[in-house]
């Protein structure tokens, strides 16, 4: 399979998410969707507006938003809780922790604004760190979609996976890269280009600076692997042994910070199953600020031209 | 249900507060205080109120009951196994590994707990889910919570409770168990939540205050609860902490401190 990267569709993922609801909603009577006063941002006033008796908006309430979602979870439904990443997995963490997660409810917490691609809004919105807090909580799965198409994949297959679930989505516009038709299963990782000489692992919207690193590797001659993880927990293990096995190097690649998300992920299954060269691109110990995404992607090391530069070392220290 | 009479009810809590006092005493931690305080209002809900089937803890029309205060779950262990969901002798398990009767409810063990807590202040939030769920299914079915008067203090409390006045969740009864302490000492003291009732009709509730160990008031609270609509209700329970035990009552050394055996002994005659 050979990926695009030039000319694409833009599309933010968190458009995809209002869509999928739509279309979820329609067909699954159980779901309700809940939000806490950012239902234009995150959305979900798509679903609010058509099936007004199945959407709350908790006000700005988050904590109570998680535990009313836990609640009506116990009498049968399926709740999509939607706000900001930061507010979903910081000011209610431990409400996602003690009463979702521990009781196995089946609460869908989609989340926007991840990453500092968030923009303008500065540090204070743009969560760089959900994925270490949604990780960290035993039996939670986590999924950041690589593009708009893969988001909507992601949402109804989140609708049926038993218990909760965290999904990243993204505020800005982000190139499709993926078809309608391409499958998607939770926690199976999707090869987006075969090399022999180093293996790309990013998910979110790093995957097709991914891309783009890899065709310049490529014009020197260096094949790269690019996997669009798009599941971090549970993560794709056997993916990754053997990418190890195959290209004996991995880069990653994330709009997080390095402790705690898709790096460390993968550096804990490579440490302990394929020990390799391993480079991790990421957000190294700052936090985010304001600017368009592309001066911040320049700003936190996060551009196809660091991705390219971490795998030339991963591929030179084999 | 028949509903027994209000000497039947009383001597039922009497035979709940001793489990709490042996189930405490064999397992050497917990929290007596809290749980003897509301020991009359939950055997009074589940003996008196509660639709519900110990046959069929899951019967999807049941009322639902969430205790918020968690750490108050022995008393409402030792009236559930007293109902049939557990065996009694399965009370003697409190707190030890492997045990289905964990230290604060965990509903995923617990046949009849409806929902996990222990961390204070999450519980009315749950209890709104499920009586929204309700109205969206049109069922008729009731949703109670239990707060401790400290538990109050935590923001999330008010986040619930502006949201079901908001919601107009009339199928939703809050149970305050107002027993004036909390660790540190008296909750006005510590961190004041008074006026209790004001604030509660602030957020548009109704509100009733009741003495919280009197079996008569309690089921006209919760009678009178039911008739009330548009709003949500509280039921302001006047309660003593260590209720029913003379030397743990009113006394915040008694939150969070098992008895040895020798007061256990004692407290016991108490409750002979
Ligand atoms: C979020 C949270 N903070 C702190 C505690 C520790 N804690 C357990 S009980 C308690 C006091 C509770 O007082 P109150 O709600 O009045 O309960 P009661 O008097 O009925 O025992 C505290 C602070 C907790 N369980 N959860
Ligand atoms: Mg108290």
């Amino acid at each position: 399979m050979s990926v695009q990267t030039t000319a694409l569709k833009m599309v933010a993922t968190r458009e995809a998410y209002g869509q999928a609801l739509l279309e979820l909603g329609e067909k699954c009577k159980d779901i309700v969707v809940l939000d806490a006063d950012l239902a234009k941002s995150t959305t979900t006033i798509k679903f609010g507006k058509k099936f007004p008796d199945r959407f709350f908006d908790m006000g700005i309430a988050e904590a109570n938003m998680m535990n009313t979602a836990a609640g009506l979870a116990t009498c049968g439904k399926v709740p999509f809780v939607s706000t900001f990443s930061i507010f979903a997995t910081g000011r209610a963490w431990e409400q996602i922790r003690n009463t979702i997660s521990y009781s196995g409810l089946n609460v869908k917490i989609v989340a926007t604004h991840g990453g500092v691609a968030v923009g303008a809004d500065g540090c204070s919105h743009q969560c760089i760190e959900d994925f270490a807090l949604m990780r960290a909580i035993p039996t939670m799965t986590v999924i950041e979609p690589c593009d708009a198409v893969e988001s909507k994949k992601a949402v109804i297959a989140a609708y049926h996976r038993p218990g909760p679930v965290y999904i990243r989505l993204g505020r800005s516009p982000v190139p499709v890269i993926t078809e309608e038709k391409d499958p998607f299963e939770i926690g199976k990782a999707v090869y987006l280009r075969e090399g022999k000489d180093v293996s790309i692992v990013a998910c979110g919207a790093m995957v097709v600076l991914a891309l783009k690193a890899a065709e310049s590797l490529s014009s020197q001659g260096i094949e790269a692997t690019v996997i669009d993880m798009h599941t971090l927990k549970p993560i794709d293990k056997e993916a990754l042994r053997e990418a190890a096995r195959r290209t004996g190097a991995i880069v990653t690649a994330e709009q997080h910070v390095l402790e705690g998300g898709l790096g460390s992920a993968v550096a804990l299954v490579l440490a302990q199953e394929h020990p390799v060269p391993l480079e991790v691109v990421g957000i190294d110990n700052r936090f985010g600020q304001s600017g368009d995404p592309e001066t911040l992607f320049k700003e936190y090391h996060l551009t196809p031209e660091d991705i390219f530069q971490a795998a030339l070392r991963a591929f030179n220290r084999k | 249900m028949v509903r027994p009479s209000i000497e039947e009810l009383q001597e039922k809590a009497k035979v709940v507060r001793r489990h709490i006092i042996h189930m405490l005493a064999k397992a050497g931690s917990g929290h007596p205080g809290g749980s003897l305080s509301a020991t009359d209002l939950i055997v009074a809900l589940y003996y008196g109120k509660l639709r519900h089937n110990p046959k069929n803890p899951k019967w999807p029309d049941r009322d639902r009951f969430v205790l918020s205060k968690g750490h108050g779950c022995p008393a409402w262990y030792a009236v559930l196994a007293e109902q049939g969901y557990f065996p009694v002798s399965e009370l003697d398990t409190l707190r030890q590994f492997g045990s289905r009767l964990q230290g604060h409810p965990d509903m995923k063990r617990t046949p009849g707990v409806e929902m996990s807590s222990g961390s204070l202040g999450q519980g009315l939030s749950v209890g709104l889910g499920m009586a929204l769920a309700a109205r969206i299914d049109k069922k008729d079915y009731r949703v109670y919570v239990m707060l401790g008067d400290g538990e109050t203090e935590e923001g999330q409390v008010w986040e619930a409770a502006m949201a079901a006045g908001h919601y107009k969740v009339d199928n939703l009864c809050a149970i305050l168990d107002n027993n004036g302490l909390q660790i540190d000492g008296p909750i006005n003291d510590v961190m004041s939540p008074l006026p209790i009732p004001d604030k509660w009709r602030a957020f548009q509730w109704h509100a009733i205050e009741i003495n919280g160990h009197n079996m008569k008031e309690i089921l006209e609270a919760y009678d009178r609860a039911e008739t009330l609509k548009g709003k949500p209700t509280i039921i302001i329970a006047k309660t003593i902490k260590g209720k029913g035990v003379s030397f743990m009552e009113g006394h915040v050394d008694w939150h969070g401190k098992a008895p040895n055996k020798e007061e256990a002994e004692k407290a016991l005659a108490e409750l002979a």
